[in-house]
Order: structure tokens, then C-alpha cells, then sequence
């Protein structure tokens, strides 16, 4: 028994086997699993209001998720935002179970200004990213729940030019946060020639944007008749769909999904009207879990790393290295050492700058006190001085104050001074 | 006339022959018609207009390279044809709008457009009041505007029902759904119903008005106009073969759709209506209507203005005296 040969497997030997094991029975036992847990996929659908978008899903999944929408009155107020509604539906085939989430954004494109209408959507993608983020840094990680949009619809109105400027805007911003599959909505209105020119030059204005949708990706391993459906896929997008959950009568007596028009019936199931049939066949048939897989290994991926970043987590690449706990205990030693001398020589720093603060202060009260000392001893003196002066005019009986002295006598001697 | 006596006479005169001589002068004149077209990208106005008038008269003005940028502003597009049918001459004047309603904030993208119609009747006037006028001013007024709306089936959108207000204060207005191939015929009947109701409730009036002029056939046909408004159309200058004849149609990958079939669309109505029945009335209520209405808001103003003028000199003459 040879082994199936898997390019990513690590540089082992290939050995032949001798006996009959039994692991081929390993994929089996991850379908049981995978039935016994069921399935979940959560898709967006984002359009101009009047795309089809409802009926479209209600189309693919054969089921009632949407009701018949409620146009409001006239006199309704009518929103001001783009809202973001999610429903939610547990369909069931064959033993299957599929839990299946559909996102939906009314009123994205409908207002007069349109400025940052993908705001909201874009915001909603991050915030299930976050809640997964979440959930991976807990420490009880048994339960997680992935609500992460793993496919966008995106819906093209039928005007057979080419994208328009919102349409490329928004493209723009959420190609590399969510899978982006663009569809023609309405193409019932559209001749063969007008897809065939209006696909091509959304592709063009694609490629002129840089713009990464989401393509059916086939892998050498598969056989023929899975990679001849693959290259149809792909040579379809992006697909022109007409959806309808009622039935109606063809000329020829059928009764098929489809649409009634005066001048022929449209049947959606039919591969020669629409691609409708190509699209649920990429989006559940055979790539269902190709969208979940490029959701989380690649897209919420990327959200992580460029999260993480943003948040000041550095790669530690020293991680990685080999670790011999002696050399690292020495070497924690080390620096503990250098840390505490490193210490020490800042508070012996601190130390004298304060002592030579205290110097400084202590020199300049000292001379202040020098130069009071003085002045009050020069004044000192300069008392002293008086006196003794008063002294020598007592004792020698001479007035006091001389203009005293002469009004005393009574009369100014003139010429005659009895002053010294 | 009201119920006057009619004087009897006593032999044949031959004055009835003067409509003869109207007509023979008007057909020398020529007559003059200009639309303009309204609407998203995409829609299929160019082909609508090349349809109705059965001639190449517009070119798409859709962006088809990757590298060409989207326009950002309204432009305002003119193109004048000289259009003969059976001795009758016909100006044609189509105006398209390209860039209306594309880009991603489309606040004020009406404005250009209703300038222009607003400057049409303005040279018109200007024309009028001088001293020494032309014979016969040309009339460049906005006959007819055909506004387009998305076939989403839900109703008017909010940027429908903004400018469908500003436009039906200046222009007459004729809503019609494009590409109505896209609806069913139940889907059809209840989206016209909804668009009806809106418009009555935001107060658009919408052409044909009623007057009292009109006599009683003349106001059936403008009832069963207003119960088909707005038109359901599907415009295509390509032939297809339809029961072994050549009809300006679209072929699809389930069937054949002949633009000339009422049961299809109501391309026929629409066409009728245009030129047929309402292309003398369309011509005449905006002279007598809204062109009426432009000049005596413009001469008030003037009146005003120059009576606030007055006031103002006398106001410093009274001034320059007391000082």
C-alpha cells in the first residue's frame, strides 16, 4: 500500500507499508464529527436597497429566511443609518446540520450622501474578529463560537457600464477582511452580449484597483472532473444571478423557480439563463469550507498580527532561541547586580548635590548675618561717638545745642562768639 | 367664446382657410422641442431618447475603461438635431445630465441641472425685455423633462424624491421606470402604485396638469395618462425578428422582448403621449406655466430691489439735507 503522496508533509521518509492499518479510515471518522457537531457559515449581504438580496438568499438556501419585505409608507420615517441585522436558521439535509447566518445591511447606498456608509459594515466584520480574538485568550477555551463572516455577497446593480464609484469604494475597504464574492443582481434584464462586455470590464476595474475577490482556488491534488468544475466556476465570476422563491409554469408545462414575463419565462435553476446555479455551487456545493478556511487562516490572520502590533505587543524573538536555565540564572544575576549599582550610584549622586545645596545655603545666611553684624556695630559706634561728643560738651559746660546756647544770653552778641 | 350669438352669414367669406395659413407659416418656421433627460448611470436614458425619436441622437455617456475616472460634478449636455417627417420640421434639443446621482455624496447634484433650466428662462426673458428683440426669439426652455427611475420595486428612493420636488417647480416633469424588463407585471402594477402614492404625499406634481380650459375629452385623456404614469419602459435601437418581422426589440437568453408591444412595455404610450398627443401642450403650459412664473418672481424682485434702491438714495438724501 503506497501513501498518497502530500507535498506539505515535513522531510520524512516515505515508507512502504506492510499490512493493512487502518488510519484511511481517519477521514471518515472527521465527517462523523464534523455531522455529529453540525456545521455553522455566516454570509453578508450587501447591496442598494431593491437588489434582490433577500429573495437571492432565500434562492440558494431553498429556505424562508426572509419574509416578503415590508415597503414603509411614505409617511414612515426612515432610517438615517446603515443598520446591520443578522438572522439566523438551523436547516437540515440528509443528517446535515447547518446553522446558517445571514447578515444583512439596509440602507447601505440609499441616502443621498453615502460618505463612510461601509463604516458600520466594516466595523461589524472587526467587532466578530475582536469577539474571536476574545474567545482565544481565555483561559476556559472549550466553548468557542465563530461568528466571523466567512463570505460577501456583494451586489452590482445591472446597469452594464461598469462599477461605480461606491461599488470600487467600498470593495476597496473590506477586500481584505472578508471574502468578496461580487454578484450581477437582476441579470434577467441584461442580453447575453451586455454580460459578456459588463463582466469584463468588472473585472478590469477590478484589476485596475487591486481589488482581491474571492476565487474558487482548485489544488493540483484533486482529479480531472473536480478541476474542469472549478475552471467553469471561475471563468463565470463574477456571476449573473436572478433569484425567485416562487414557482411558475414554463410554456413547455414545467414548473420550475422562476420568474413569468410577458415575452418568456426565466427559470433560475437552469445553467443557460443565469449563473445562479454556479454560484451555489462555489458558495455551498464545493468551497464552503474553502471560505472558512481563507476566514481564518489568512484574513483573521492577518486582523490578529496587525491587532496585536497596533496594541504594543512586540515579537519576542529571543522566544525562540535555545534555553539553558544555568546561563539564564546568571545571567538574571548579572543584571539584577548592575541594576542595584546602577542604584546606588544614583542615590550617592542625589546625596551630594543635596549636601552642596545645603552648603550653599548655609554659606549665604552666614554672610548675611556678617554684613547685619557690621551694620549694626558701624551704627554702634557712630552712637557712640554722639555721645562721647555730648560727654566732652557737658563736661566742658558748654551748651548743649549752640543756637540755644546764644538765645540763652538773651541777646546775640554780634561779632562776639562764645562758641569755640 | 362664451354662449354668444353667432352672427349668420350670407355667403361663403373663406376665412376658415387662415388655419391653412397658420400652418403653412409654422411649417416654414419650424418647430422647436427640447428635453432633457434625468437619471442614474446606467439606465438607459441615451437608448430611451434614440428610441422614442427613432434616430441616433445621444451617445451613452457610461464609463467603460478601467482608468477613466468617474465624472464628479453633473455635467450639463446639449446636443441639437434637426429632425423632417413628412414636411414638418423639428429642432430637437436633447440635454443629458451624466454624473447625476453617482457619485458616493451626492448632496447638491441637482443643482447644476436646475440652474440651467432656471438659466434658460432667464435669456429668454432677457431676450423679451430688450428694447430691440428678435423676430422670433429662439427658444432654448426646457420643454420636457423625463426623469428616470431604478426598477428596484420598492419605491422612490430619497434622492428621487428631492429632486423630482426642485424639478417639478420648474420644468414639466415625466417620470418613467427604465429597464422595466426587470419587473414583472404584478411587480410592475404594485411598484407604479407605491411611486403614485409617494408622490402624492411629498405634493410633486407631475405633468399633465388639469385646467379648466380643457374640454372633456381632452381631460379623459389626461385622466388615462395619470393612471399610466409613471411609464414602464424598454428602450432598444437594435432590430430583432419577431414573427418574421424586424421590431426594435431585446433578446434575452429566455426570450424576445419587442419594445412596440403594449403587452410588453409601455414604450407605445410613452412615445404617443411625447409626440402624438401632448407635444403642442408640453411646448405651451411651460411658457404659459413656468416660464410665467419665473418672470414675474424675477420682475418682482427687480421691482423690489429697485424700490429698496429708491429708498435707500432717498434715505441719504433726507440725510445729506438734515446734516
Amino acid at each position: 500500500m503506497s501513501l498518497a503522496a502530500n507535498g506539505s508533509a515535513p522531510a520524512g521518509r516515505k515508507q512502504q507499508m506492510r499490512g493493512f492499518v487502518g488510519f484511511a479510515n481517519l477521514p471518515n471518522q472527521w465527517h462523523r464529527r464534523s455531522v455529529r457537531k453540525g456545521f455553522n457559515f455566516t454570509a453578508m449581504v450587501v447591496g442598494e436597497s431593491g437588489l434582490g438580496k433577500s429573495t437571492l438568499v432565500n434562492t440558494l438556501f431553498n429556505h424562508k429566511l426572509y419574509p416578503k419585505k415590508e415597503v414603509p409608507a411614505p409617511h414612515m420615517e426612515r432610517p438615517k443609518t446603515v443598520a446591520i441585522e443578522s438572522i439566523s436558521a438551523d436547516i437540515e439535509e440528509n443528517g446535515v446540520r447547518l446553522k446558517l447566518t445571514v447578515v444583512d445591511t439596509p440602507g447601505f447606498a440609499d441616502f443621498v450622501n453615502n460618505d463612510e456608509s461601509w463604516k458600520p459594515i466594516v466595523d461589524n466584520i472587526e467587532s466578530r474578529f475582536d469577539a474571536y480574538l476574545e474567545q482565544e485568550n481565555r483561559v476556559n477555551r472549550a466553548k468557542l463560537t465563530d461568528n466571523r463572516v466567512h463570505a460577501c455577497l456583494y451586489f452590482i446593480q445591472p446597469s452594464g457600464h461598469a462599477l461605480r464609484p461606491i461599488d470600487i469604494e467600498f470593495m476597496r475597504r473590506l477586500h481584505q477582511k472578508v471574502n468578496l464574492i461580487p454578484v450581477i443582481a437582476k441579470s434577467d434584464t441584461m442580453t447575453d452580449e451586455e454580460i459578456h462586455l459588463f463582466k469584463q470590464r468588472i473585472l478590469a476595474d477590478i484589476a485596475h484597483h487591486n481589488i482581491q475577490i474571492f476565487y474558487a482556488p482548485s489544488y493540483d491534488v484533486e482529479d480531472d472532473e473536480t478541476l474542469a468544475e472549478n475552471e467553469e466556476i471561475v471563468r463565470k465570476i463574477p456571476f449573473a444571478v436572478v433569484g425567485s422563491d416562487q414557482q411558475v409554469d414554463t410554456i413547455d408545462g414545467r414548473r420550475v423557480r422562476g420568474r413569468a414575463y410577458p415575452w418568456g419565462v426565466i427559470e433560475v435553476d437552469n445553467e443557460e439563463h443565469c449563473d445562479f446555479v454556479k454560484l451555489r455551487q462555489m458558495l455551498i456545493r464545493s468551497h464552503m469550507e474553502e471560505l472558512k478556511e481563507h476566514t481564518h487562516n489568512v484574513l483573521y490572520e492577518k486582523y490578529r498580527s496587525e491587532k496585536l502590533v497596533a496594541m504594543g505587543v512586540t515579537q519576542d524573538h529571543s522566544v525562540f532561541k535555545e534555553v539553558n536555565p544555568a546561563a539564564k540564572m546568571a545571567e538574571e544575576r548579572a543584571l539584577h547586580d548592575a541594576k542595584l549599582a546602577k542604584m546606588e550610584n544614583e542615590m550617592k549622586l542625589v546625596f551630594q548635590q543635596k549636601v552642596a545645596e545645603k552648603e550653599a545655603k548655609l554659606k549665604q545666611s552666614e554672610e548675611e548675618l556678617y554684613a547685619r553684624h557690621r551694620e549694626m556695630r558701624e551704627a554702634l559706634d557712630k552712637q557712640r561717638l554722639e555721645l562721647e561728643d555730648k560727654k566732652r560738651r557737658l563736661e566742658s559746660g558748654r551748651p548743649l545745642t549752640p543756637e540755644k546756647g546764644g538765645y540763652a544770653q538773651g541777646s546775640k552778641k554780634k561779632g562776639f562768639s562764645l562758641r569755640n | 367664446m362664451d354662449a354668444q350669438q353667432t352672427t349668420p352669414l350670407s355667403q361663403y367669406v373663406g376665412f376658415d382657410s387662415i388655419t391653412r395659413q397658420i400652418e403653412s407659416k409654422l411649417l416654414k418656421r419650424g418647430f422647436q422641442f427640447n428635453v432633457m433627460v434625468v437619471g442614474q448611470t446606467g439606465l438607459g436614458k441615451s437608448t430611451l431618447v434614440n428610441t422614442l425619436f427613432a434616430s441616433h441622437l445621444i451617445e451613452s455617456k457610461g464609463r467603460l475603461e478601467a482608468h477613466e475616472s468617474p465624472r464628479s460634478t453633473t455635467e450639463i449636455h446639449p446636443v441639437s438635431h434637426l429632425v423632417v417627417e413628412n414636411g414638418v420640421k423639428l429642432r430637437l434639443n436633447v440635454i443629458d445630465t451624466p454624473g447625476y446621482g453617482d457619485q458616493v455624496n451626492n448632496e447638491n447634484c441637482w443643482d447644476p441641472i436646475i440652474k440651467y433650466i432656471k438659466d434658460q428662462h432667464s435669456a429668454y426673458l432677457r431676450k423679451e425685455l430688450t428694447a430691440m428683440r428678435d423676430r422670433y426669439i429662439t427658444d432654448t426652455r426646457i420643454h420636457c423633462c423625463l426623469f428616470f427611475i431604478n426598477p428596484t420595486g420598492h419605491g422612490l428612493r430619497p434622492i428621487d424624491v428631492t429632486v423630482m420636488k426642485k424639478l417639478a417647480d420648474v420644468v414639466n416633469v415625466v417620470p418613467v421606470i427604465a429597464k422595466s424588463d426587470s419587473l414583472t407585471l404584478d411587480e410592475r402594477d404594485l411598484f407604479k402604485e407605491r411611486i403614485r402614492a409617494e408622490m402624492q404625499y411629498h405634493d410633486i406634481r407631475i405633468y399633465p396638469f388639469d385646467s379648466d380650459e380643457y374640454e372633456e375629452e381632452e381631460r379623459e385623456l389626461n385622466e388615462r395618462i395619470r393612471s399610466l404614469i409613471p411609464f414602464a419602459v424598454v428602450g432598444s435601437e437594435r432590430n430583432v425578428v419577431v414573427d418574421g418581422k424586424q421590431v426594435r426589440g431585446r433578446k434575452n437568453r429566455y426570450g424576445v422582448i419587442n419594445v412596440e408591444n403594449e403587452n410588453h412595455c409601455e414604450f407605445v404610450y410613452l412615445r404617443n403621449f411625447l409626440t402624438r398627443t401632448h407635444l403642442q401642450d408640453l411646448i405651451e403650459t411651460t411658457a404659459l406655466r413656468h416660464y410665467e412664473a419665473f418672470r414675474s418672481r424675477q420682475l418682482l424682485a427687480l421691482k423690489e430691489s429697485s424700490s429698496k434702491q429708491q429708498a435707500a438714495q432717498q434715505a441719504q438724501q433726507q440725510q445729506a439735507q438734515q446734516a
